[in-house]
């Protein structure tokens, strides 16, 4: 369990002011300059050694990340730093308790961060719902701007750093790095096509490096403490501290700091004041928010919270939103109402992710009535196997990984709804058949 | 130079290939929708996915460079598999009406369905309608139908430079459209027809008129502009049903203009099917072949060879004009020109009045001059094609002239002749640009070279090119632009004024103080009747247009779809047009009937079938023997720059891209489209 001194996030419930001075008190903006003084080459290692891994979902090695940057900055290729700040992730919201509560503490990152990739400019992407957090953080920059901490000469570093705020207008696939890139760029947001990465050819083809608000919020502390001390919280590979945002069934739904590798059990009971009537009552959790596959009981009993232990148990970690559902729960709804959203989500670029989550949707609405055939299961996972791995972009993956789950561990209850059905005899509403 | 195996066989190939470019060179094909070979590359139908090694998910050959050691399999079962997959979701929401849509026969959808498709639907749930959306007279949508390739999208913004076209929506929602619903204003629409794989755009002329495999398909060239478009005309019967491109990388690339494409319905309307003779009450009445060659015969009794003129028009094969001109030489008469419009080139000098660089030289140049042209309308495909040049950048586009959106950036210098004297003191800056480039380049249209000081215009820009060093070793940038499809044609064929004869001006100028009495018009329809004062006329040609009504008798001729043609286009280039329907009613082939002619006035002309003809042409000009090859002319003293130019300004020949000759003005379609320009004009 996570020690308060080891906490980064010190003001992550808002008991404390937002503002410049406040987070001075708490330490952000401390010794900045000497952070910086560090050197690109030094910091990249400190990051490398603290083993930190992308917060925003697919868990890439930070350091190793900022490494495919071009070493040397040509005149007529600036580098760019962009912090994806669309968090948009059912069953996550961590970073808007960064941006509205502790906004410094990301700025700060931001100056360190960009400074280790050679970028002089910085844009925050913003979930566009996100009003008072992106409000918050412009008047963070504002008073940055004012105490010198970025602009010309940033906090007496010697390197000049600028920081711009764009807001998104409420498009989940903008959180996926390349739609953001567009989309900041004024065009539709719909994921580029990779190779070239953007560390190549990014924002205007230019090299950009696109990391999460948490990653680059924990970046400065990391530095001040040294990568060992990070490195040595949680577990070999998954190491550090993470924000979980514990949602659904649990008696004290909440944001909370922990380490890596903290048992689930322990995650809930501990902080989330348990399963709503007790550990029994659990039917299963979705462990790292929307997209990753659900979690019966049996699995959740014992299995850690970090990358790779998820991924051992067939899930993953991706933005830590841990989804509690208890025995009252409609688990096939409940999926059903996400294969929706990965629907209504999804750009229309690739044919598999425009017809095959439309697709999807249509079935699972009939598997939740039951109005369905045995069969069916099996097609409808034949059908998230066909776009899974091959679109352009992960949302193909992360809609059919949902269902992918769900067959996987609540078959029998798919089974057992579709022969309720058939046993209720709905004479006057036949199965739908395809045609010919 | 990377090295990868595909299927077992290793290639090497030029760096920056794309992994489907490679396994076409080997032959293997790849199934696409969304690639096309000269539009960017989305990667987003995900059919043409391969495996490759070491990668974890297959991989979409069209955006996926070539790589060193690369391991692609085309043809395993996960390909397969992933492909089937694609095909399945492409075929669920795509509407099983082949038996009523247009593109049967000719879908890329229905052709990868034969290959990839399943037997049977596993879709049970309803399938998405989307609303047809109105693009105007020309495209016919049927937007269900569409599988989101976005080709029309990126033919608009890259090729035609018009970003009228765009996806609005997203996931299911997704609709291609123009967001607020207008008509296509591009002169290349008519090829987003072709490029969209499925039949979500169609032809909206040739709706439900005709399955590809019912048509006769003959290979042939366009004759509606200088550019020579290489096409192949689709006939039923009679009836040309249709114009598609046919690929010359020099000429047309891939495309075609929309009047290209769609006057073709003007082959139908207007047609003179019999000869006519007019009256003693002055009103033309049919007649007989014999008849009206009598007619003419008796009017050529007697009358001196100084007294007989011949004008050829726009549209003219080579052929019918060697013979025209044969028969004025057996009549004894020196005067016939092949430009009614007047334009000052110089025959004598064939570097004069030849797009000396090439079309797709345009390709090599870093500074374009245009002088007088709106080549977006005089020939949307050269336009297309400096655009093409513009993109990849480092080009610089100065116009001397009418100020139009060419559809990329242009600096503006100036409106006529005085401009180009500015360019020549060095005082506007793009005479530094020219100076400086390494391929500069000069594109003169007859609005500059068809006006009664043309010549002094043509002295003045060749000076101005020798000046800016346009003509060099290896590079020859003075171009000129012409309108007509017949006009170097005729020149090289010496349809020009012979020693002490008159040009256009000079005959008319003859018919009205009564020193010309007999004018052969050979489809010159671009005069107007009272210019031939009280000459007896001729009138040869297929379209009762401006020259019918002015004629004394009328002999029907041929339209390029109807007869063997040879034509040289702007650049050049000898191509033939070939016969793909018979001339309607009594209409013959030109050249038949100017040699019928010839033997009833006693003066046969020593050719009776199309090779004579041709070994004739030959012997006028070796140049037309070369099939497809553009002719090069040397470098040589022409124009006057002597003389004092006109500071009028100079302007565009083509007021209305839609209607220039006959055959266009006689087309509905055409017509159509002039109305939608007007309505969107008069609501802007």
């Amino acid at each position: 369990m996570l020690q308060d001194k080891d906490r980064i996030f010190t003001n992550l419930y808002g008991w404390e002011d937002w503002g410049l001075d406040a987070a001075k008190r708490r330490g952000v903006w401390d010794r900045t300059a000497e952070l910086v003084a560090l050197g690109r080459d030094r910091i990249i290692d400190e990051v490398k050694a603290s083993g930190l891994r992308g917060r925003g979902g697919a868990g890439f090695p930070t350091g190793l990340k900022w490494s495919f940057m071009p070493k040397e900055v040509k005149d007529d290729r600036p580098h760019y730093l962009v912090i994806n700040a669309d968090e948009s992730e059912p069953g996550t919201c961590k970073d808007r308790d960064i941006l509205r509560y502790d906004p410094h503490r990301l700025i700060e990152g931001a100056l360190v961060s960009a400074f280790a990739m050679g970028a002089h400019t910085c844009y925050i992407y913003i979930r566009g719902e996100f009003y008072n957090e992106a409000s918050n953080i412009q008047r963070a920059i504002d008073q940055a701007y004012d105490a010198g901490l970025i602009g010309r000469n940033a906090a007496g570093s010697g390197w000049d750093f600028d920081l711009y705020l764009h807001r998104g207008a409420g498009a989940y696939i903008c959180g996926e790095e390349t739609a953001l890139l567009e989309s900041l760029e004024g065009k539709k947001g719909q994921p580029r096509n990779k190779p070239p990465f953007p560390a190549g050819a990014g924002l205007y083809g230019r090299p950009t490096t696109v990391n999460n608000v948490e990653t680059v919020a924990v970046v400065p502390e990391i530095l001040r403490r040294g990568g060992s001390w990070f490195g040595g919280l949680g577990r070999p590979k998954n190491s550090g501290t993470k924000l979980f945002c514990i949602s659904g069934h649990v008696n004290q739904p909440c944001n909370v700091e922990e380490e890596l590798g903290i048992p689930l059990r322990d995650l809930l009971d501990r902080h989330a004041g348990g399963v709503r009537g007790g550990w029994d009552n659990l039917k299963a959790v979705i462990p790292g928010g929307s997209s990753t596959p659900i979690l019966p009981k049996a699995i959740c009993d014992d299995v850690l919270m970090d990358f790779d232990s998820l991924k051992d148990a067939q899930s993953g970690l991706g933005t830590a939103g841990v989804i509690v559902m208890d025995r009252s729960t409609d688990v096939i709804y409940a999926i059903a109402r996400l294969s929706y959203f990965y629907m209504h989500e999804s750009c229309g670029q690739c044919t598999p992710c425009r017809e095959g989550t439309g697709w999807l949707w249509r079935v699972m609405q009939r598997m939740v009535r039951g109005q369905a055939r045995v069969e069916e299961i099996d097609m409808l996972l034949e059908v998230t196997k066909e776009i899974e791995g091959h679109t352009i972009c992960a949302h193909g993956d992360a809609s059919a990984w949902p269902i992918q789950g769900l067959i996987r561990h609540f078959r029998d209850e798919m089974v057992d709804r579709i022969r309720q059905y058939r046993d209720a005899a709905h004479a006057d509403r036949p199965l739908p058949v395809a045609a010919e | 130079m990377p090295k990868l195996t595909i299927d077992g066989i290793e290639i090497e190939v030029e760096p920056g290939t794309s992994v489907l470019q490679a396994c076409e060179q080997l032959g293997i094909e790849i199934p696409r929708f969304c690639y096309h070979d000269r539009l960017s590359v989305p990667a987003n139908c995900r059919m043409c996915l391969v495996e490759v090694e070491r990668a974890p998910k297959p991989v979409a050959s069209c955006a996926m460079p070539a790589g060193e050691g690369m391991v692609v399999f085309t043809d395993s079962e996960k390909v397969h598999k992933a492909r089937k997959g694609v095909m399945e979701f492409l075929l669920i929401n795509h509407p099983l009406d082949c038996p009523i849509c247009d593109q049967g026969g000719e879908c890329d959808l229905q052709d990868q369905a034969m290959a990839y498709g399943f037997d049977h639907s596993r879709y049970a749930e309803n399938k998405r309608a989307v609303k047809e959306k109105n693009l105007g007279p020309l495209i016919k949508t049927f937007m269900t139908r569409c599988i989101h390739c976005t080709r029309c999208v990126r033919f608009a913004d890259e090729i035609a430079g018009m970003p009228e076209m765009g996806a609005t929506g997203r996931g299911e929602h997704m609709e291609i459209g123009t967001y607020i619903e207008s008509t296509i204003t591009s002169e290349l629409s008519g090829n987003m027809i072709d490029i969209c794989p499925v039949g979500a755009l169609t032809s909206k002329p040739y709706a439900f008129v005709s399955r590809p495999w019912e048509l006769k398909k003959t290979e042939s060239i366009d004759v509606l502009d200088a550019v020579g478009s290489n096409i192949r005309v689709d006939s039923r019967g009679s009836e040309v049903l249709r114009v598609l491109p046919r690929l010359h990388e020099d000429v047309n690339e891939e495309w075609i203009s929309d009047k290209t494409r769609f006057a073709y319905d003007g082959l139908r309307r207007q047609r003179l099917d019999r000869p006519y003779i007019r009256g003693t009450e002055g009103k033309l009445r049919p007649a007989s072949w014999a008849e009206a060659f009598a007619a003419i015969a008796e009017r050529l009794e007697g009358l001196g060879g100084d007294a007989v003129a011949a004008l050829a028009g726009d549209l003219v094969d080579v052929e019918a004009m060697v013979a025209l001109g044969d028969l004025m030489t057996a009549l004894g008469s020196p005067h016939r020109d092949c430009r009614q419009d007047g334009a000052r080139i110089d025959p004598a000098v064939p570097a004069s009045y030849l797009f000396n660089s090439g079309i797709a030289g345009i390709e090599d140049a870093d500074a374009i001059l245009l002088v007088g042209t709106n080549p977006r309308w005089e020939a949307a495909m050269v336009n297309a094609r400096i655009r093409k040049r513009w993109l990849k950048g480092g080009l610089k586009v100065g116009v001397v002239g009418p100020n139009h959106d060419l559809t990329y950036s242009t600096t503006y210098i100036g409106a006529g002749p005085d401009s180009l004297e500015a360019l020549a003191r060095g005082e506007h800056s793009f005479a530094q640009r020219l100076t400086a480039a390494e391929r500069p380049m000069v594109i003169v249209g007859m609005g500059a070279l068809a006006r009664a000081d043309g010549a002094a215009v043509l002295g003045r820009v060749r000076a101005l090119a020798e000046a800016t060093g346009m003509v060099r070793e290896g590079w020859n940038g003075f171009n000129v632009l012409h309108t007509a499809a017949a006009r170097v044609g005729g020149v090289l064929a010496g349809f020009v004024p012979g020693q002490g004869g008159r040009d256009t001006a000079g005959i008319l100028a003859g018919a009205r103080d009564g020193s010309i009495k007999l004018i052969w018009n050979l489809g010159a329809d671009e005069i107007d009747g009272p210019a031939f004062g009280d000459a007896f006329v001729i009138y040869q040609g297929h379209h009762g247009d401006r020259g019918a009504h002015r004629a004394d008798v009328i002999l029907p001729g041929a339209a390029y779809t109807e007869k063997n043609g040879t034509y040289v286009n702007t650049e050049g280039r000898v191509q033939l047009a070939k016969m793909a329907a018979f001339p309607p009613g009594d209409a013959k082939e030109d050249w038949k009937i100017v040699r019928a002619l010839s033997e009833r006035v006693g003066k046969t002309l020593p050719y009776d079938n199309l090779r004579d003809v041709r070994r004739r042409m030959v012997e006028i000009e070796p140049a037309f023997a070369a099939i497809d090859t553009r002719i090069k002319a040397d470098w040589a003293r022409f124009g006057a720059a002597d003389l004092p130019a006109d500071p009028a300004p100079f302007v565009s020949p083509v007021e209305t891209f839609y209607m220039t000759d006959p055959i266009s003005r006689a087309s509905e379609t055409m017509a159509k489209c002039v109305t939608e320009i007007e309505q969107r004009a008069a609501a802007q």
